[in-house]
């Protein structure tokens, strides 16, 4: 399951995050992002309760809930249309526990979704998760952060798939003014133990810390800068233009 | 071998584990670490017993309830945690944390707190031990314990409204998670109750080992039923603890209105694997309880365990039973419980006479706190 093979060719990848069902046409963004030259698409299914998100991704979960997004609308709206780009559902564990990890990986597959994220379930507990997931066909995409060890690391790096996802920073989801030092140095010990793409997530907020990224990552992942953007009223033609931006700083 | 052992990774049954980001992973595994190593400790026993007694007033008393117990026809025995310092139970688990987070080089403690107890006694032993406290609190729950908001400050902790969600214990818990991953090197992380990701439960269990453990030596009689509160479970975890292993029926008394073994289903919130009120998709519902301690959708991994294998069972109480609960025993035995400690009073008063409590039963029920926050 190769969800970047755009990186095996030197490119970089980026990956803008969207919460499901933030706005009534939130698939217009997806388009928006693929036009503006995303590799894949992480698309959130909003939970109730989620403790590693920064208060962007608060709101926009709880929006789009407020708004009466739910797992089966986000899917059924998925379903209904064509994206170019590969799409990774990023969530919580009750999402995946309260449906049972098989039914919810076989509906995200039915639903043209190709991996899986789930923010609370680290390498330990998740492997009910993976069998599901491989059985599905999706890739499961794992954490590593700055603080992870060593041994697990190389352990983390030997059970992912699709692409490692390194947080940047100790802390939550969120904007911040720049780029901290751990990110590069968590990038290059990810580096150094898979030939999975290695992502740099967590803050990424604008062209010149996605190429300051890029240095040393496979690419990035941008999420709440893009949220923040779409709850103030961006349309998917603005964001488009902001996404653009970060594409050419990382080319 | 006893019901309710050391947990291997964090399990009791099918329930526990460690849900977290894997940017919590070390900092639960240090805490894990450092408790298995303090509590095989003599040294950190001796002090934490030694504070026990000399500064939260243990042993606590059981009481006997002889003219509520002679109107309802049973032998009722109250475990009166109402008189430790503070107010409530919370300060057994809080001086153990707070012991250990200093033996960790930690210098700030983070805690949530539903009905301000927990966050009372978090900002109590940070004032004792000279630690910094951050205490995370719903908006709604401050102004419904305004006096325990009041007593926080008065102690030097800060106190950080949480505007999110149903604005109560729910939000505040995820609210003092997210500050955690933000501050591992420096913060504990203390948790009010038996839920969390492991060690938690099992710790916290183990610090509030000591109501049980203390009601059994103090009790001339073996009981019949064992009673107590259950919002996380911690002061009921503790309680049953000390009568697992006797013939006694076990029952936690949760808020109808948050009654996650009875109305719940299998889930992870808070990093455990437990029994959580939530909808069919997995999305976790709010409670509702006139006791901002119980008011939780959750409960803590080992009680669903306790439930699932029979040992243990969950009964509720609504708000008007509760209001009546509290009433009844202050008249009867000048004794003014706190909401949450009602619960199980108002069980007691409702099952008493009938199959579920036959008359005769002897009684052991843990009346976690006291009321004097709910006095508006
Ligand atoms: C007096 C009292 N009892 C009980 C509880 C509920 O906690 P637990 O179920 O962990 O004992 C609280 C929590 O705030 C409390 O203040």
């Amino acid at each position: 399951m190769n969800l970047l093979p755009g990186v095996a060719r030197g490119r970089k990848a980026l990956v803008p995050y969207l919460t499901g069902g933030i706005t009534a046409d939130w698939t217009d963004y997806l388009h928006a992002f693929e036009a503006a030259g995303a590799d894949a698409i992480e698309i959130g299914l909003p939970f109730s309760d989620p403790m590693l998100d920064g208060v962007t991704i608060q709101q926009a979960s709880d929006h789009a809930l407020a708004r009466g997004a739910t797992v089966a609308s986000i899917l059924a709206d998925l379903a209904a249309t064509r994206v170019g780009v590969p799409l990774v559902v990023m969530t919580y564990a009750n999402l995946v526990v309260r449906a049972g990890p098989a039914a919810f990986c076989a509906r995200l597959a039915e639903a043209g979704v190709s991996g899986l994220l789930v923010s609370d379930m680290p390498v330990d507990e998740v492997a009910e998760v993976e069998q599901a997931a491989a059985d599905a066909g999706l890739a499961l995409i794992l954490l590593v952060a700055p603080v992870t060890t060593d041994e697990r690391l190389a352990e983390i790096a030997r059970r992912a798939r699709g692409y490692l996802y390194a947080i940047s920073v100790m802390g939550t989801t969120g904007e911040r003014a720049t780029l901290a030092g751990s990110a590069a140095t968590l990038a290059a010990r990810a580096k150094a133990v898979t030939d999975l793409p290695v992502l740099v997530g967590f803050g990424i907020s604008g062209p010149a810390q996605a190429a300051e990224a890029g240095q040393v990552a496979d690419g990035v992942v941008v999420g709440a800068a893009l949220m923040r953007r779409i709850l103030d009223g961006a349309t998917p033609g603005e964001l488009g233009v902001d996404l653009a931006a970060m594409r050419a700083a990382l080319d | 071998m006893s019901l309710m052992p050391h947990p291997v990774a964090g399990r009791f049954g099918d329930f526990g584990g460690r849900y977290v980001p894997e940017s919590l992973i070390p900092a639960c595994a240090a805490v894990a670490d450092a408790f298995t190593e303090a509590w095989a400790d003599k040294t950190f026993r001796d002090e934490l017993d030694n504070l026990l007694a000399v500064y939260a007033g243990r042993p606590t008393p059981l009481t006997p309830a002889l003219n509520l117990g002679a109107q309802l026809g049973i032998a009722l025995w109250l475990k009166r945690e109402d008189l430790a310092h503070t107010g409530s139970h919370k300060i057994n688990n809080v001086l153990g944390q707070a012991l250990l987070a200093r033996r960790m080089g930690r210098t700030r403690l983070i805690a949530e707190t539903g009905a301000g107890q927990h966050g009372v006694a978090t900002a109590t032993a940070a004032a004792l031990l000279g630690l910094s406290a951050t205490v995370y609190m719903g908006t709604r729950d401050i102004e419904r314990q305004r006096l325990n908001v009041h007593r926080m400050e008065m102690l030097g902790a800060t106190v950080v409204p949480v505007t999110s969600g149903s604005r109560t214990l729910k939000d505040a818990t995820n609210e003092a998670m997210r500050a955690w991953v933000a501050d591992t090197d420096r913060a504990h992380f203390l948790l009010g109750s038996v839920g969390g990701p492991h060690p938690y439960p099992w710790m916290v269990r183990e610090f509030q080992r000591v109501i049980g453990a203390e009601a059994r030596r103090q009790a001339s009689f073996t009981p019949d039923v064992v009673v107590a509160c259950v919002g996380g479970g911690s002061n009921a975890a503790g309680t049953f603890a000390g009568f697992v292993d006797t013939p006694a029926r076990l029952v936690g008394v949760e808020a109808a209105g948050g009654a996650a073994m009875s109305s719940g289903a299998p889930g992870v919130v808070h990093g455990a694997r437990s029994m959580v009120l939530q909808d069919a998709e997995g999305q976790v519902a709010e409670a509702e309880s006139i006791a901002a301690g119980l008011d939780y959708p959750g409960i803590g991994p080992e009680h669903a365990h306790l439930g699932a294998i029979g040992r243990a069972e969950y009964r509720t109480a609504t708000d008007d039973e509760v209001v009546a609960a509290v009433g009844r025993l202050a008249r009867t035995e000048g004794i003014i419980c706190a909401f949450e400690s009602a619960h199980a009073v108002a069980w007691v008063l409702r099952a008493a006479g009938t199959p579920d409590l036959p008359t005769g039963s002897a009684v052991v029920l843990t009346l976690s706190g006291r009321g004097d926050k709910d006095m508006r």
